[in-house]
């Protein structure tokens, strides 16, 4: 408590710091990207291990044999789909059937707020058709779910007859303690909405489903299969879900245990794991791979379709076969297996996954970073915020050196007040513009303009965005006539608008730290310099390149370029756009909180920054 | 004075008549931080329903208020919203005019010292001005009113409003010099939520300032007036108690609802420091730790009576923070009853040490209380030690910002008698350390 009560250390303490901020400052910030950069680096890192009893110490046999006939099933089950043209449900339904499941089916219908350009889809009907293998050894009060999408053209197929396969040998073992469930979704992530809404009685997003006719327990884990091929090279997991949600390790930890008991190629984000930590290009490999999920869980929406299992506290992870043009191919007996390994061990359980870690990234899939290393480098960008925020506090603080009498004192207080909510006020307000014009006026924009409902949108999302720009200037016009000078009112606004920052982005980064941490990355250095009296014109561009937007667009490529699939400019700008629209709509569909987090709570923050700028 | 308080409270209340309206007050009415399994709107609906079927309210154990709320309800349940609003303008316009008597008070005694010359030259810039004193019971009416912690409470219609309006009523009886009046307030408050019996040493110190009675134990006239206090309070908390014996027919809600406050057994997760103790620990302790954790609540009176027997207004203002910090369940209600007082207290900024640190602190713990409950109970990613950590911090901030506020009283009083810039003997200028 001595530095709580004793007077000198903490005038010496804060002296200290008031005049070393700036150095301070930089020193975090760069110490905070250095200590990010450093996540990669293996030493650094902890080895992943089963932290589950249940699944770590038991020993089972894989014994799945029917990979070539579940092949064929998968090719029986393209041509159906052809001859239908969609999903073929009562095929589907007779082969389950034939299986030993109790099969029910479900149909769903959605109209999408304006239309999908990606997938080209607009209102959507559709049907989820799902088997419940009942479980022979133990009360049914829990279930794991096997899910494969039914995916337009001629994706996937191999991963419905694996699915299929699967049923079959699951069905004549006695070792379940938990129900199977299999299910084949349509349309995606839509079908996967309506059907985890189904089973659970919940609706969330307004979307209409018929009720399901039959339940397993509740759900331990899932897992999603997609398969587009008869033979593969690798398979890779996929783990970022719905607003940067992770599942619990040990799912991973599961995956790469079979893996490499059976001798899989596996990935994680599509990068390969490497051993030569110790060179440069090992260690970018792993920086690579690092950032590629950060961009990913920073993005907020699901990267498969387990991404809106985890909602319901479900572990859900995608595994995705791929087929590069490496020598050594796996079959499909072989991937029937490992998810009979994996299917045996979840069985296994005797609680929900929560032993290991919830908040982690991943450099390689045997190597992981937790919350406790990654939390630093957000820390040390966020302590710059509260230092410049005592900073101005202290300023604030000292006296001026002309006193005033009482009555100044109360219009200079009202006055401070009126010319620092206005600016609250008028960014909010425009924040809630941003959030809620963009779908309200597309009609209205399609009629006027020669653009579709799609490019409506979005560009009246950037409109409302830019035109924001322009709105501050005025705010405190009416105001400013009043005779005393304002000294204070900007300090009072920056020192608010900080601590908003800070706390905004401490929230963020407990959620999605991915996120926090990019916005904190191109945010905190604005916060920290803007005042009035830094050079207009250069500032302003500098504001402007470090606006969320401008961050957006940057992401954009760099994704691109950590994939290896580098895009011109012109390309890269249409990407841009279609990523905004996909935000919007994610947001609509599955609830993802990025777009109302930018919209209504990061956007008018920086506009604050921006109108401190142009304090008059 | 009135326009601003009456343009005060229309935008308070149709704060709340949206807030009512919208989607969100369902949303609120959820929140732990909000309501406790006491004040909680859903279990006044239960206890209703079962009084409605003929069985005694406290059966089962979901409803824990007392029976006065739950027949005052059974004929108000259709208008619980109005109700709940005019609680609110009740407590503002209570606290508006007891603060409003108290600065004259102060003043007029301001003024006294200043005319006796007991002030020492160099603190005269301390002396309080009648303007800077003229907008703070505006300023508390609107710290109630405009509190986003008091606009919850309402909307969820946690019964903690109904607590805040007796007890502000208390306030304003006892500075108005009703003892009558201020011992019935006292009497309904702790029929209440029990804790309120500490308010009893405040109200009694400045019913003997305010009628020049000595504290002193040696005085006849000092037991008596104790007596005459504690006959009035007994009294009507008898008359209570009687009267809740008569309205039930049974006993049943002396365990239901003080057991309840005493025992701590339910222990849903609250911005309290029991909840998570008590979940903690072995059974074979709790006995023992329950009573250290309660006597903690009520063991605070007897030091601060004795620094603060002079003062006794402040001594209410410390009396109700501590309890709404300690209490067994407490709500964001109990905490903005007293972060009302603040304005009152304006004149203490300059001895303030670490109201920015706090202040920062509270206001990023209570963001952080739905991200860390969301976190735990919906994303199913982080645990309860989480949201432990940020309810510490948060009671942690408060016990600062009491103790700020408390030292800061000192130390003003101390540089009221001693003036303010402090020499040491050799001449050099002193400081003031608190240890």
């Amino acid at each position: 408590m001595g530095l709580l009560s004793d007077p000198n250390r903490r005038r010496a303490l804060i002296s200290m710091l008031t005049r070393l901020n700036a150095p301070i400052c930089v020193v975090c910030y760069f110490a905070g990207v250095a200590w990010f950069m450093g996540l990669a680096f293996e030493p650094f890192t902890l080895r992943t291990y089963m932290s589950e009893n249940a699944m770590g110490s038991t020993m089972v046999e894989e014994r799945f044999p029917a990979g070539e006939r579940a092949l064929a099933t998968g090719r029986e089950f393209a041509a159906h789909k052809k001859k239908v043209g969609g999903m073929p449900v009562d095929w589907l339904v007779k082969n389950m059937q034939d299986r030993g499941l109790e099969v029910f089916t479900q149909s769903f219908s959605r109209t999408l707020p304006f239309p999908d350009e990606n997938k080209e889809r607009y209102i959507v009907k559709g049907t989820n058709v799902y088997g419940i293998l009942r479980a022979p050894r133990a009360p049914r009060t829990e279930a794991l779910v096997l899910s494969a999408p039914c995916s337009p053209g001629d994706s996937n197929n191999q991963a419905v007859g694996l699915l299929l396969g699967l049923a079959q040998y699951f069905r004549n073992q006695i070792y379940w303690a938990k129900d199977i469930i299999f299910l084949v979704n349509e349309h995606d992530l839509i079908g996967m909405q309506a059907w985890l809404e189904g089973y659970h009685h919940t609706n969330t997003t307004g979307m209409s489903w018929s009720p399901l006719q039959g339940r397993g327990g509740s759900i331990q884990a899932a897992l999603s299969l997609e398969l587009s091929s008869d033979v593969i090279t690798s398979l890779d997991l996929v783990l970022e879900g719905l607003n940067g949600q992770l599942p619990n390790l040990d799912l991973a930890n599961l995956f790469y245990a079979f893996c490499q008991k059976i001798g899989v190629l596996c990935t994680i984000q599509g990068k390969l794991q490497r051993n030569d930590w110790d060179s440069v290009s090992g260690y970018s490999h792993a920086v690579q791979t690092m950032m590629l999920m950060v961009m990913k869980q920073a993005s907020g929406r699901p990267w498969g379709d387990h991404g809106l299992f985890l909602r319901y506290h479900i572990e859900a992870a995608t595994i995705k076969g791929v087929n590069s043009f490496r020598q050594y191919k796996t079959d499909a007996t072989t991937i029937g297996r490992l998810l009979e390994g994996m299917y045996r061990k979840l069985n296994n359980l005797l609680e929900r996954l929560h032993q290991s870690y919830f908040f982690y990234l991943m450099p390689s899939l045997s190597h992981f970073v937790s919350i406790g290393y990654y939390m630093p480098a957000f820390g040390l960008l966020a302590v710059i915020l509260l230092l410049r925020a005592l900073d101005l506090w202290v300023q604030l603080n000292t006296p001026p050196s002309t006193t005033e009498d009482g009555v100044a004192d109360i219009d200079q207080v009202r006055h401070t007040l009126l010319s620092v909510l206005t600016p609250l006020v008028i960014s909010h307000l425009t924040g809630v513009a941003l959030y809620a014009l963009p779908i309200r006026f597309q009609e209205t924009a399609v009629e006027h303009f020669p653009v579709s409902e799609t490019e409506a949108v979005v560009l009246t999302a950037i409109a409302i965005y830019t035109a924001g720009l322009a709105l501050p200037h005025n705010t405190h016009r009416y105001y400013i006539m009043s005779a005393v000078p304002d000294v204070r009112g900007w300090r009072v606004l920056k020192l608010i608008a900080v601590l908003y920052l800070a706390v905004l982005l401490g929230c963020t980064a407990l959620i999605n730290f991915s996120l926090g941490f990019i916005l904190a990355l191109t945010l905190v250095p604005l916060a920290a310099f803007v005042t009035p009296h830094v050079p207009k014109v250069l500032s302003a561009f500098i504001l402007v390149i470090l606006s969320p937007a401008c961050t957006l667009l940057f992401s954009v490529f760099f994704f691109q370029e950590l994939q290896e699939m580098p895009v011109s400019f012109q390309d890269g700008w249409l990407l841009y756009l279609s990523v905004i629209s996909q935000g919007i709509l994610d947001h609509s569909l599955y609830g993802s909180l990025v777009y109302p987090l930018i919209a209504l709570l990061v956007y008018p923050c920086w506009l604050l920054f921006w109108n401190i700028l142009f304090w008059k | 004075m009135a326009a601003p308080l009456t343009l005060l409270l229309i935008v308070a209340v149709t704060i709340r008549a949206a807030l009512f309206r919208s989607s969100l007050a369902e949303l609120i009415a959820e929140r732990v931080e909000v309501v406790s399994p006491i004040t909680a709107w859903k279990r006044v609906v239960e206890g209703l329903a079962l009084l409605d079927l003929g069985v005694s309210p406290y059966s089962g154990d979901v409803f824990h208020e007392t029976p006065l709320i739950i027949y005052m309800f059974h004929f108000l349940v259709d208008y619980a919203e109005i109700t709940f609003m005019l609680a609110d303008v009740i407590t503002a316009v209570a606290l508006y005019m007891a603060v409003k008597e108290y600065n004259k008070q102060v003043f007029r005694k301001q003024k006294f010292a200043l005319e006796a010359d007991r002030y020492p030259m160099d603190s005269l810039e301390l002396i309080r001005s009648p303007k800077e004193m003229y907008y703070i019971p505006l300023k508390v009416a609107m710290f109630y009113l405009l509190n986003p912690f008091t606009i919850l409470s309402c909307v969820a219609k946690s019964t903690c409003g109904l607590n805040n309006a007796v007890l502000a009523l208390f306030f304003l009886s006892t500075i108005k010099g009703n003892v009558l009046l201020s011992a019935i307030f006292l009497c309904l408050a702790t029929y209440q939520s029990i804790y309120p019996i500490t308010l009893c040493a405040p109200a009694m110190l400045y019913f003997m300032q305010r009628q020049y009675i000595p504290v002193n134990f040696r005085r006849v006239s000092f037991w008596w007036f104790i007596v005459q206090y504690l006959f009035m309070y007994l009294g009507s908390l008898f008359v209570l108690i009687c009267l809740s014996f008569f309205l039930l027919g049974s006993w049943d809600y002396l365990p239901s609802v003080y057991g309840f406050i005493l025992s701590v057994p339910d222990l849903t997760p609250n911005i309290g420091l029991f909840w998570y103790f008590f979940a903690e620990m072995f059974e074979h302790f709790r006995l023992f730790f329950l009573c250290v954790f309660q006597i903690n609540v009520f063991f605070y009176t007897i030091p601060l009576s004795i620094k603060l027997k002079e003062h006794p207004v402040f001594l209410m203002f410390m009396q109700l923070a501590v309890i709404s910090i300690f209490k067994s369940y407490p709500t964001v209600g109990d905490v903005a009853l007293y972060l009302a007082f603040l304005p009152v207290w304006s004149h203490l900024h300059r001895f303030l040490r670490n109201i920015f640190l706090v202040s920062c602190v509270l206001l990023a713990c209570s963001v952080l209380f739905p991200v860390l409950w969301h976190l735990w109970i919906y994303a199913g990613s982080a645990n309860s030690n989480f949201y432990y950590a940020i309810t510490l911090l948060f009671n942690v901030a408060q016990i600062l910002l009491v103790s700020d506020y408390f030292y800061a009283f000192l130390r003003r009083e101390h540089h009221l008698t001693n003036g303010l810039y402090l020499k040491r003997k050799d001449g050099s200028e002193a400081t003031l350390i608190l240890k």
